[in-house]
């Protein structure tokens, strides 16, 4: 019987690994990519403790999660198509209209 | 030849099922993330959700490993394959950029967050695993869905109808603009 720590570690280290890639690169689909391990892990803790606890909610509610996490992946990249037409570039420090 | 496996050795095989897929999984994050082109990345993303649909049937979660694969192995990262090629960007560029400052604070703050959420996982007196794990059959979670959580069920399918059109509307702005 592998403990309950492993698992919830294992997401941990998922979600650290997603924001050290959301702070440190500069490509917007990296960091997208970056975002979906960041949920990835945080079903992890879900579908672990609805295992330990015998209870069906946290795959139901990892499956919803999965969903909101499939529209959010069209409109992300939705986004990242119309910000490269308009502005041929997928950096996210060379779009700075913005700054002061 | 005799395969037949000792039942000593099954909890030993299970284990080392269950580290390989940590190790497949953790690779394939740290591939998606430090990769110097962005099809690796893809690459990695895919390793890593591949691993963590394993761990997903480790935990006894059928439903929810072949979701995995379905929506993420096979429409999340096609999706972003396609944005790649639709956006083409400059890779050269991306050699060439470096995290500067950021770096060195992302790799306290993600170390950090390790530090912090793995301590107390581990500290944390966890209460024995129950005695009956659920079975975690298809069968409850369909019954489920579809009793219980069928007003989220239909809510969310209107949700995704929303993003579909929504991305459609989104990505067609740029283009009106390019070519007229």
């Amino acid at each position: 019987m592998i403990p309950v720590s492993w698992y919830l570690t294992l997401a941990a280290i998922l979600f650290s690994i997603g924001v050290y890639g959301f702070l440190a690169r500069r490509n917007v689909i990296i960091m997208f990519l970056s975002i979906e391990l960041m949920l990835n892990a945080a079903n992890l803790n879900l579908v672990a403790v609805s295992h330990y606890l015998t209870d069906l909610r946290g795959q139901i509610l990892t499956f919803f999660i999965i969903a909101v996490a499939a529209a959010e992946a069209a409109i992300g990249l939705g986004i990242v198509v119309a910000l490269f037409r308009n502005k041929a570039t997928v950096y996210a420090d060379e779009i700075a209209q913005m700054k002061g | 030849m005799n395969l037949s496996i000792s039942p000593e050795a099954v909890p030993l095989i299970r284990e080392g099922i269950f580290v390989g897929l940590i190790i497949v999984t953790v690779f394939g994050a740290l591939l998606a993330t430090l990769a110097k082109r962005m099809t690796r990345a893809v690459l990695g993303l895919v390793v890593c959700f591949l691993g963590i649909a394993g761990i997903y049937y480790f935990l006894n979660s059928p439903f929810v490993a072949l979701m995995q694969l379905l929506i993420y192995v096979g429409a999340v990262a096609v999706t972003i394959c396609f944005a790649i090629m639709l956006a083409e960007p400059d890779e050269r560029k991306l050699a060439a950029k470096t995290p500067g400052m950021a770096g060195p604070l992302a790799v306290l703050l993600g170390a950090t967050v390790t530090w912090v959420l793995a301590g107390t996982a581990i500290k944390a007196e966890w209460m024995a695993p129950a005695v009956k794990i659920n079975e975690g059959s298809v069968k409850d979670v369909g019954v489920s869905l579809l009793t219980t959580y069928s007003m989220v069920f239909e809510l969310v399918s209107i949700v995704l109808l929303i993003a579909i059109l929504g991305s459609l509307v989104i990505a067609r702005s740029g283009r009106d603009k390019a070519e007229c």
